[in-house]
């Protein structure tokens, strides 16, 4: 069976070679700090499971430091000029589609058909994790067919990585250290006490109040916390449940599921959820950090209105 | 209630521009040391935390194909092949992508499409070269605002489709808080009522990308 770990090693292999790519990359003045935070991201796909928790620990410190000292540059690999890229083109035509397309298509294969394969009652790729394991299937065979098909150098997947990866930079590990904030913000009972605060001092006393209270907080809490998952406990334990459907009487389906749309209306403004919102801009090379947030806050604002009003609509029907 | 210094610590720090890796470990830090715990005990939850989490920089996997594919001229061909269509606006295309985003996403397909994967190479310079006169100027702040719209279209398209599909993580996230507050609910009664919401956000981000191609047109006139 093919397990997560096979991503692992597969992603901590790709990110010690852009370490390794940085080190000999003299254009770049902060080349080492770019190997050593690289190296280090590497190193925990590649033996975080053996650091311990308390190494994994001292490896994210080490991490923010290099961010926050301002350690870490961009690298400056050589790849092709926008003239020559505009010949190859021409050259290579509609040829440059196929790699392209050949990712989405195993991944679609690798969900539909691969995941329910099972050999000898053993499933070929663990299902729980088939997306992500069809996903690093999917690079490998569709990087084979870009090498050949368009007769690119055999170093180009790491040194064009590395370029890629360098135009996001330290932002690239953002949404990892957001989701590890998170499991110690849950340590520490910090969604509990803003549940507490929620429902002590907000007005739930009528059926549209309840449902706005519990729509715009789902919204807002989620926009704290930066993921909708960790806030539709709270307030659907807080508010949704014992207002909404116990005292109300209102469908629990239709009040859990808006409810957690309400939460995505709170994702889509939020730097906190940073995969979605600050790292895009970076990778298309945006300058203002907040482009794509400013982008999506009047459809996120409309949709929490629209949420608000389907769920006191179908919910008390 | 001084817990909630932690997400005081995030809020300000995000507002002030501080380096993010840093205002998280602080914040972190913080949130920890008014809950009882010990600096070295926060570095070791974190730690464990953020090693369960590497699943979400895996991500980051598809950057060495998109990066040869850029090398050999992806990026121009598209824009070519959208610069020879008539009739094709910025908006439009945004508009047709958001469909097929929105339909294969109901039906579980999520990942075949990302930011990385398929913004970057392929629909940021389309979409740009939809709006491009014939002479491929265009305002440097109208591209920008074109790449943006491009990555926000992506997330809205998923985020208000993906609660259809009933093995989503979000739909057996409610199923099963529901469940263990006593109310067991099969997961497609909870997905059938994501799809008002995915109608609605179809209509409103059509309309804004209307809007949208007028802002370009009149910005590239001028």
């Amino acid at each position: 069976m093919i397990k997560l770990g096979f991503v692992y090693v597969l992603a901590g292999l790709m990110f010690a070679g852009f370490g390794v790519f940085s080190l000999g990359d003299r254009k770049n003045p902060k080349r080492f700090g770019n190997a050593a935070f690289w190296g280090l991201v590497g190193l925990s796909f590649l033996a975080g499971d053996q650091l311990g928790d308390l190494g994994d620990g001292f490896l994210v410190l080490g991490l923010a430091l290099l961010a926050g000292l301002g350690l870490v540059g961009r690298g400056q690999p050589s790849t092709t000029s926008p003239a020559e890229r505009l010949a190859l083109s021409q050259r290579l035509g509609n040829r440059l589609f196929l790699p392209a397309l050949m990712l989405p298509l195993v991944v679609a294969l690798g969900i539909l058909l691969l995941k329910p394969i099972q050999l000898g009652g053993v499933h070929l790729m663990d299902p729980k994790q088939a997306t992500l394991i069809s996903l690093a299937l999917a690079v490998i065979l569709a990087l084979a067919a870009a090498l050949i098909l368009l007769r690119q150098p055999l170093e180009s997947p790491l040194q064009e990585g590395r370029r890629l990866v360098d135009t996001v930079g330290w932002a690239a590990l953002l949404p990892q250290f957001l989701a590890a904030l998170g499991a110690v913000f849950a340590i520490a009972g910090v969604g509990k006490e803003i549940g507490i605060l929620v429902t002590t001092y907000l007005p739930v006393d009528t059926p549209l109040a309840a449902v706005s209270v519990y729509c715009l907080g789902m919204a807002g809490f989620t926009m704290l916390m930066g993921n909708a998952f960790a806030a539709f406990p709270v307030l659907t334990g807080g508010v949704g449940l014992p207002i909404l459907v116990t005292h109300f009487g209102g469908n629990p389906a239709v009040v859990a599921s808006i409810g957690m749309l309400c939460g995505f209306c709170g994702t889509l403004m939020t730097p906190l959820a940073a995969n979605f919102n600050l790292v895009p801009p970076a990778l298309l090379e945006i300058p203002d950090r907040y482009a794509v947030i400013k982008t999506q806050i009047p459809t996120a604002l409309l949709m929490l209105i629209v949420n608000t009003v389907l769920m006191y609509v179908l919910a008390f029907r | 209630m001084l817990i909630l210094l932690g997400v005081l610590v995030v809020v300000a720090g995000f507002a002030a521009r501080l380096n993010p890796l840093l205002v998280v470990v602080v914040a972190a830090l913080t949130s920890g040391w008014f809950a009882g715990l010990s600096p070295l005990a926060v570095i070791a939850v974190f730690g464990k935390a953020f090693n369960a989490n590497r699943f979400v920089s895996t991500a980051y996997l598809v950057l060495p194909l998109v990066g040869v594919l850029e090398r050999a001229g992806l990026r121009e061909r598209a824009a070519a092949i959208i610069a020879r269509l008539p009739g094709v606006s910025a908006g439009r295309l945004l508009l047709s992508y958001m469909a097929l985003r929105q339909l294969t996403t109901a039906i579980g397909l999520q990942p075949i499409a990302g930011q990385a994967h398929t913004i970057r190479p392929l629909i940021a310079p389309m979409a740009e070269a939809a709006a491009e006169g014939p002479d491929g100027v265009l305002e440097p702040d109208t591209r920008l605002a074109i790449r943006a719209m491009a990555a926000a279209t992506d997330n809205i398209a998923v985020f208000f489709s993906e609660d259809i599909f009933i093995a989503m993580g979000s739909v057996l996230l409610i199923a099963g808080f529901l469940t263990s507050s006593g109310i067991a609910l099969d997961p497609i009664k909870i997905s059938v009522w994501a799809i008002p919401t995915a109608l609605a956000s179809f209509a409103i981000h059509a309309v804004r990308l209307m809007l949208f191609d007028r802002l370009v047109a009149r910005r590239t006139k001028s």
